[in-house]
């Protein structure tokens, strides 16, 4: 006799339900700021929530700080860079960033977690992207400490005190580790904010930053809105400024730097180009091309959110990303499996929103898949526009969401003129199996980095940042660590 | 020597174009793959879906009749004790154990693969390797797996590679053709491609990644690679070709990650016997146990198996 098979038992590739386990994580109903190394309580009691945007459930009370909980916190920053921090051996400063890079290790679903939660963004990325390259940027900068003779022969540096620090809700802790590490590494201390909707990996943090004995006042987390941002960078205590964010913001902010005359890095917006080329390994351009804007939510600065594809393949190759989004899965953050997590906020989906009406109102051809949106929470569709022209606007202005506009081209210098022609400049991508025209395409393209054959590549030892609007600056590398040091005229003692 | 995007013939007088592919993103997209968390429900299907597409093998010079009846039994009811597991798809064995597998098999749902053509290195003459296949078909194989010439294939005559498959392809009658590339002496992931679109042109069934005589074998970047090109092919002629990973998957995660990688790439239609095949022999007793553990919550061990 055979056995029947029992067609219940069959595979496909709906699969079931694999929640990573929210036990790991343990909330607080509200959290003051990180001063001097204690949560200390706001001093106004002015508070704001923090939601889940997968959910809508509220996550906790955040206090929304103050000119005078900012003032407190480069207080202590002052005092801390004057005192234990300053008179450190820059092999003792790397023991404690060795020690932050190690903990996040040890903690990595923890945070992967909380950052889900609080952001949206699928655990695949916040576990396989977020967590490793924060560890990483730790470990990295922990090694220059003391070797920063060597990283600029020939000169004398010194930290430029207390830095102030805005960082973004799109790679939350990421972003503040890309900003902490050289700035400590070099010697400075830091009040950092990190954006309103996604607090609570930095505030968590602060507790890693406890737990390594981080001598008070080092790293100061003040949290709020544009407000607070506002009264850091006004604040006459502040040496240098770093923000990543929106163009808009950049503006106003190198505007009250400039009257300041301190040091100011950029890192904002962006309309990256990704070019196909007919000769481009087909398969690995789509897949590269699809993950390039659709990843995070198309929440990156760098994401690839024009597509310029050769004319000859132009139908096959949309064809085909089409095909590539319909299999997307769209979903539960936390599920192990989802591949797009929610918007972040109930404003940029607002944002997102309106954008894509705009681009049907001008006459781009809209496409989404079909998609069973969960009822709570901020969700949107990936997103194709075709027939874009290079004036709609859907193909200028930063969407921050998953919307990718495709245009065509016929040569390369065609490619090149329409990639070029946006006021930002912050990445690109090229696909194509011809080395020499890569080398071509990457001298004349105007943008900080350029992937040739893969796309949102990252690494500390590599330096990121922008040209025109996408802001100046970089991060990553020696490039990212100069920034956070000054040349001093005279080596003994230190003058300034 | 073809450029990166060249085209091939198909045997209905048309062509298919191949495609260049860039081996650290090809690799980059099967790890993504391979995060894939299959659970509870998921995970028991795909272990009897493992099971139905499994040609249970045994290619050794020491095979014997009473090996290959132990084999087929175990093919007809992998486990003894637990009626509602499926049969495997094929049992694969070498020609002169066609007949005896036959016989054990009779009356039931499980076919009969026989590797031809001069297993597995392929290097005798064409009509010798023709008429094996026949040979092997006239004993009762239903489906042949045979190797792509890779002396032809590698020395640029693609030509005399594609004709002798369209002969194998002729020799085989009714019976299914599998092609294998033995994709590990290729060289690249784009020669495997385009050996997957010169094979699937030539009129085979099932494309193949090897022979399990080498290390390298079915690895999940080179079935991603071959799934891709089933799925061009497709595209291009509306023609469905099957897919059969073989060599090195000896684990039950292994082969759902597979099911997972095919499943994505080509559709869940593809997650059948008809369009999937893993040739293995030690894997069946490894997705037994993780059955086993479904359904007790514990391990249990080889010695609660049965070893053939």
């Amino acid at each position: 006799m055979t056995p029947t098979d029992n067609p219940l038992e069959s595979f496909d590739i709906d699969y079931a339900p694999a929640l990573e386990s929210t036990a790991v994580i343990d909330i607080a109903d509200s959290y003051g700021h990180f001063i001097n190394g204690v949560f200390v309580e706001p001093s106004s009691g002015v508070t704001f929530p923090t939601v889940n945007p997968a959910t809508e459930t509220h996550l906790a009370d955040i206090a929304d700080g103050s000119p005078e909980d900012v003032d407190r916190a480069v207080t202590a920053a002052r005092t801390a860079f004057e005192g234990p921090w300053g008179q450190m051996t820059g092999s003792e400063r790397g023991r404690y960033l060795f020690r932050i890079a190690r903990q996040l290790q040890e903690r990595s679903r923890e945070f992967a977690v909380l950052e889900t939660m609080d952001g949206g963004k699928p655990i695949k990325e916040s576990r396989d992207l977020d967590l490793p390259l924060s560890a990483a940027w730790f470990f990295y900068y922990a090694g220059w400490t003391d070797k920063l003779e060597y990283a600029f022969p020939n000169r004398t540096v010194a930290p430029h005190g207390v830095v102030g620090q805005i960082v973004p809700w799109n790679f939350p802790l990421m972003m503040a580790a890309w900003k902490l590490a050289p700035a400590l590494a070099a010697g400075n201390t830091v009040v950092l904010k990190p954006a309103e909707t996604t607090p609570l990996t930095a505030l968590l943090l602060a507790d890693v930053l406890c737990d390594v004995d981080l001598p008070p006042g080092v790293v100061n987390i003040v949290t709020g809105a544009g407000g607070t941002g506002a009264a850091i960078v006004d604040h006459p205590g502040i040496d240098k400024l770093a923000f990543t964010g929106s163009t808009e913001v950049g503006k106003t902010i190198q505007r009250v730097a400039s009257t300041r005359r301190i040091p100011l890095t950029l890192e904002l917006g962006g309309k990256a180009a990704h070019i196909v080329f007919e000769d481009s390994a087909f398969d690995q351009a789509v897949e590269g091309v699809v993950t390039g804007i659709y990843s995070n939510q198309g929440h990156v600065c760098c994401a690839g959110s024009r597509l310029l594809v050769e004319e000859s393949i132009a139908e096959h190759f949309v064809e085909r990303v089409r095909r590539r989004i319909s299999t997307l899965r769209l979903g539960n953050p936390l599920d192990k499996n989802t591949d797009v997590g929610a918007i972040n906020s109930a404003d940029q989906l607002q944002r997102i929103t309106d954008m894509v009406a705009t681009g049907v109102a001008e006459g781009a051809d809209l496409y989404q898949p079909e998609c069973e949106l969960p009822d709570k929470g901020f969700w949107f569709p990936p997103t194709v526009f075709t027939g874009v022209q290079q004036s709609h606007t859907v193909a200028r202005e930063e969407i921050f969401g998953p919307v990718l506009t495709v245009q065509t081209f016929r040569t390369a210098e065609e490619a090149v003129e329409k990639a070029n022609n946006t006021p930002y400049g912050l990445s690109a991508g090229i696909w194509t199996e011809k080395g020499s025209k890569i080398l071509w395409m990457a001298e004349k393209l105007r943008a900080g980095v350029v992937w040739a054959n893969t796309y949102n590549r990252f690494d500390p030892a590599s330096p990121f940042g922008g040209y025109k609007e996408s802001g100046f600056g970089r991060e990553g590398g020696l490039h990212g660590l100069a920034p956070y040091l000054r040349e001093q005229t005279s080596g003994a003692g230190g003058s300034a | 020597m073809m450029n990166s995007t060249a085209f091939l013939p198909t045997t209905d007088g048309g062509s298919v174009r191949t495609t260049p592919v860039d081996a650290v993103a090809l690799e980059a997209r099967a790890a993504a793959l391979c995060t894939r968390s299959i659970k509870t429900t998921s995970k028991r299907a795909a272990l009897h879906t493992t099971i139905r597409c499994i040609d249970l093998t045994t290619l050794e010079g020491i095979d014997t009749p009473g090996k290959v009846a132990s084999l087929c039994q175990k093919a007809i009811r992998p486990d003894p004790a637990n009626p509602t597991i499926p049969s495997v798809a094929a049992v694969c064995v070498y020609p002169e154990m066609v007949e005896h597998a036959v016989t054990s098999v009779s009356g039931t749902t499980v076919v009969v693969a026989s590797v031809a053509g001069a297993f597995p290195a392929g290097m005798s003459t064409p009509a010798v390797r023709v008429a094996d296949i026949a040979d092997a078909v006239g004993r009762g194989a239903g489906e042949i797996d045979i190797v792509l010439n890779r002396s032809a294939f590698m020395s640029g005559d693609l030509r005399r590679a594609y004709d002798e498959i369209v002969a194998a392809k002729e020799a085989c009658g009714t019976a299914h053709l599998k092609v294998i590339l033995e994709t590990g002496e290729l060289g690249s992931y784009e020669q495997v491609r385009r050996a997957s679109m010169l094979a699937m042109a030539a009129g085979a069934d099932f494309i193949k990644t090897s022979t399990g005589k080498i290390p390298k074998a079915a690895t999940h970047p080179m079935v991603l690679n071959m799934a891709e090109a089933i799925r061009d092919y497709a595209d291009q002629t509306g023609v469905i070709v099957g897919l059969k990973g073989a060599g090195g998957i000896r684990t039950a995660k292994q082969a759902w990650h597979h099911l997972v990688i095919v499943g994505e790439t080509l559709g869940s239609d593809w997650l059948t016997p008809e369009r999937f095949r893993l040739g293995a022999s030690s894997l069946l007793n490894d997705v037994l146990m993780q059955i086993q553990k479904l359904d007790t919550g514990h391990y249990s061990g080889p010695n609660y198996v049965t070893v053939d």
